[in-house]
């Protein structure tokens, strides 16, 4: 028995949004008297972290404390209309209607703390911090609770805001295939450092290393979760998932968890990541998605690294044992590659 | 581990941002890891009732026969729900945004299609007593033969899964059995390149695998109105589905949902919505429905299989210079969205790479098993497996080092894609660069210098003389096997394309706040407020036609 190492790469990139556009998403800001705001949304939060991106987007834009700012989703009553959270387009498509929608609001925080200033609301700045002064004279300032209190029971204002983001809809030609999917894409490269045991046909993966280019990581520990938990799915797509072992026979699908085969916490591997940010020109402060695409480097570099450790090539997914084996067998041992770092 | 390589693209970036970039804490985080969060489960109400399906245990059989009178006197039985229930019982999911053709019943009439299909619905006070009542519905069943394998289902004569699409296909452009890429000449160029290497892959059915398993609770409220605690990924997506399906308006729908336990696309096809308002419609009562364990993993519906075969031509040097790429989308019984990941692939080939020649085939095939749909990756995950796959492939052929292969092919700033749409904002040699460094990847000087920002555009931004083809007319299998043949003209250069602006037009969102509707400023205690302005609402869609845009010609097909 022998356990022989292998190491593959891949690179690829990702659209971000729905292709061929078509997918509007709506916000709606608004604050009480207290300049504390709300954003509401009909966005889905799946764990990914949609409500508190949206929040960081529109604490930014507002130019106040993100603790002042709470986001209310979804509820087809009060939230505008989002197409919904897939295909990568929750940050895309949803922050740039969050920025819309939270600069008319500041718009109206400036003209009601301008009135009260009496001077112009084109020479006002936000500090992130709760207050509005005049550019170069911090001295001359408001808070935004007594901005919001003033344009609420003074000045008869509504600081509130609504936005909306849509990528119009391209046409697709039936004879050339033309068309204009998306306006942003992310990009990555992995490389993966696994084992390949000849006599069970195991694989071990022991380490991932790769740099993945998001536009802007607007949360870094919530790229850095979305990063990490979707390169171990894709480790576990190479490697584990399928309710049809046999496809296209449809027979032997898993009922549960016992029987549908995932990583355990023995089999997930490190993870070491760079972050590389080229801002997407139409994204919320750059923003791409690393939602979707984090997963897909690591399925064709463990194929890649299962070759250079053992020789043989495995096409169809999840690489079990078992197809290990019997390739082993047609190739008569196996054959490692040459060594890489 | 995680660092950030902040001196790349620095000058495309303000870094000087207050919240953006930091790392705050989820405002949602405390509720999660104390078990306080509501999920569409937490949501109690007195007198829920509970509502189980009767699936299918064949792959493909004519129903003979429904006996639903055993089950109705069964204890705790309130309901029994067949589809004659169900007021529009034919749908597609896509039909929101006028994408294809209505195909699927909610509760299937005359033929089930795959095994774990819904035939009836029974709703009693407890689930138990759903799940008893269930087994006695008595239905017999004429088994049908069946197909699994997509190039076999696209044969002529093969079984007819589907009557809405005969042929096995989804139908393209009222024109197409497939999708096509055309760009260059792939066959001429085959002719010159130092290898051609055909090979095929495969990547199998995957379960979602949520926590939280699909499911839905509908109640009556006091005004005409049905609150849904949904777990759609879509809360208006299933909103208008469910509208649809129950010949509803869509303001008699409060769905309320947003927080769900995991999704990866497994909680986009409304799987139990439509069902559970219907039910609470029928009974007066709260429903509830909620997919087991088992039942989601057997019948929910998974990502599809793919199939990929990939031919490339490639130089001594390293250079591609054709991918031909035909794909094989296993849709299951029924469209859902695989016909949108169709074009979603062909949207992606060849992948990363500038390739002067490229030519795609995309099927979206119709087979006896549980309908595919979307998930993470929808149309790109298995041909990203492919493409990188083969790029390993050839690297290994033509001598070259994996990662040097990549940066000599990959696509840079002013490329011309094969979708005929110029690269921008590209960074795919940096990656590889990066991740080259981290894993100590030794990469020579040039693919060390190579940048996306430089050698990209001029003669690469050229769209070529094109070949292009009538192959695969619908309800003409023979036309699909025939050699591609030159139609009159088309090896002529196509009309010059006008490139669009680089991003469609909206409101880019570094830009100054556009001057603000009227916020006239007034004295305080002023007379009368001036009207508010009034935001735009939305135009109120015309009754049969659901959801917000509309797919244009390339999806002329609808209902």
């Amino acid at each position: 028995m022998t356990r022989h190492q292998g190491r593959g790469m891949a690179s690829i990139n990702y659209p971000i949004g729905m292709n061929l556009g078509g997918d509007p998403s709506q916000a709606l800001v608004h604050a009480n008297p207290d300049g504390k705001f709300t954003v509401a949304l009909s966005a889905i939060d799946l764990g990914q972290g949609m409500k508190q991106v949206s929040r960081q987007i529109a604490a930014e834009t507002l130019g106040v404390p993100i603790e002042d700012v709470y986001v209310d989703t979804a509820d087809s009553d009060t939230g505008p209309h989002d197409m919904g959270s897939f295909a990568s387009r929750g940050t895309h498509r949803v922050g740039n209607a969050v920025i819309v929608a939270a600069k008319e609001a500041r718009g109206v925080l400036l003209e009601a703390a301008a009135e009260e200033l009496e001077v112009n609301a084109d020479d006002l700045v936000t500090d992130g911090k709760g207050n509005i002064h005049v550019r170069g004279a911090a001295s001359k300032s408001i808070t935004v609770k007594a901005a919001s209190q003033a344009a609420q029971f003074k000045q008869g204002k509504t600081i509130s805001g609504r936005g909306i983001f849509l990528i119009p809809l391209s046409n697709v030609n039936p004879e050339t295939g033309e068309m204009s999917p998306v306006t942003a894409y992310a990009h990555a490269c992995l490389v993966v450092d696994l084992e390949v045991c000849d006599e069970t046909g195991d694989v071990k993966v022991n380490k991932m290393t790769s740099a993945y280019e998001l536009g802007r990581a607007l949360n870094p520990r919530m790229v850095e979760q979305q990063l990490v938990g979707g390169a171990w799915m894709g480790m576990s797509h190479a490697l584990y998932e399928t309710p049809e072992p046999y496809y296209p026979n449809p027979e032997h699908g898993g009922r549960d968890y016992n029987e549908y085969l995932l990583p355990g916490p023995g089999d997930i591997a490190p993870h070491d990541i760079a972050v590389l940010e080229r801002p997407a020109p139409d994204g919320p402060f750059g923003g791409k998605g690393p939602g979707e695409m984090c997963a897909n480097p690591v399925l064709p570099a463990v194929a890649n690294a299962i070759f250079n450790a053992i020789g043989v090539r495995i096409d169809t997914l999840p690489i079990t044992p078992e197809k290990i084996l019997r390739a082993l067998k047609a190739q008569g041992g196996a054959r490692p590659q040459v060594r890489r770092a | 581990m995680l660092e950030f390589r902040k001196d790349l693209f620095a000058d495309e970036r303000d870094d000087n941002l207050h919240v953006i970039g930091k790392g705050e804490q989820r405002q949602d985080m405390l509720g999660h890891v104390t078990g306080r969060t509501r999920f569409f489960d937490d949501h109690g109400f007195d007198g829920l009732l509970h509502l189980k399906v009767v699936r299918s245990p064949h792959h493909h059989a004519r129903i003979r026969s429904i006996d639903v009178s055993a089950a109705e006197r069964a204890p705790g039985v309130k309901r029994v729900i067949r589809a004659q229930d169900v007021p529009v019982n034919r749908n597609t999911l896509l039909s929101l945004i006028g994408f294809g053709k209505d195909d699927e019943p909610t509760l299937a009439v005359d033929k089930v299609r795959y095994k774990g299909e819904p035939i009836v619905a029974v709703i009693a006070d407890s689930e138990p007593e759903a799940m008893a009542a269930a087994k006695l519905v008595r239905v017999s069943y004429d088994p049908l033969p069946t197909v699994f394998d997509v190039q076999e289902a696209l044969k002529p004569g093969a079984v007819v899964v589907n009557e809405t699409y005969p042929g096995n296909y989804f139908e393209y452009h009222d024109k197409y059995d497939h999708q096509k890429l055309r760009f260059g000449d792939v066959e001429a160029a085959f002719r010159t390149a130092d290898h051609v290497i055909e090979e095929r892959y495969q990547m199998s059915p995957i379960e979602h695998a949520s926590t939280e398993t699909n499911g839905t609770i509908a109640a009556p409220e006091t005004n005409d109105r049905y609150v849904v605690h949904s777990c759609a990924q879509g809360l208006f997506f299933s909103l208008g589905t469910t509208a649809k399906i129950l010949a509803l308006e869509s303001n008699r729908l409060h769905f309320i949902g947003g927080t769900v336990g995991g999704g990866f696309g497994g909680k986009v096809d409304s799987l139990t919505e439509p069902l559970a308002v219907l039910g609470a419609i029928l009974t007066g009562r709260p429903v509830r429905y909620v997919l087991g364990r088992e039942e989601e993993m057997q019948f929910g519906s998974p990502r599809g299989a793919e199939r990929h075969v990939i031919k490339d031509g490639v130089m001594r040097d390293g250079r591609i210079v054709a991918r031909q790429i035909t794909s094989y989308f296993d849709a299951g019984a029924y469209t859902r969205l695989t016909s949108y990941g169709v074009v979603k692939c062909v949207a992606h080939m060849p992948g990363p790479y500038t390739i002067p020649n490229v030519r795609g085939d995309a099927y979206c095939v119709f087979t006896n098993r549980v309908p595919a749909t979307a998930m993470r990756g929808f149309g790109v995950t298995g041909v990203d497996f492919s493409i990188e796959v083969q790029m390993d492939k050839l690297a290994h052929l033509v001598g070259i080092d994996p990662m040097e292969f990549r940066i000599l092919n990959a696509y840079r700033d002013g490329d011309m894609k094969a979708h005929r749409r110029v690269a921008h904002n590209t960074a795919l040699i940096e990656c590889v660069q990066v991740a080259a460094q981290k894993s100590n990847w030794a990469l020579s000087e040039t693919a060390r210098r190579a940048s996306s920002l430089s050698g990209g555009g001029g003669p690469r931004a050229a769209i070529p003389p094109t070949v292009t083809d009538e192959s695969g007319r619908i309800g003409r299998p023979e036309t699909r096997q025939a050699p591609p043949q030159l139609t009159p003209g088309a090896a002529a250069p196509l009309p010059a394309y006008q490139a669009p602006p680089a991003v469609p037009v909206h409101q880019p969102p570094h830009q100054p706040v556009p001057p603000l509707p009227n916020y006239p400023s007034q004295p305080a205690g002023a007379a009368p407020l001036p009207p508010v302005p009034t935001p735009p609402v939305p135009a109120p869609p015309a009754p049969p036609q659901h959801g917000a845009a509309r797919f244009s010609s390339v999806f002329t097909r609808r209902r």
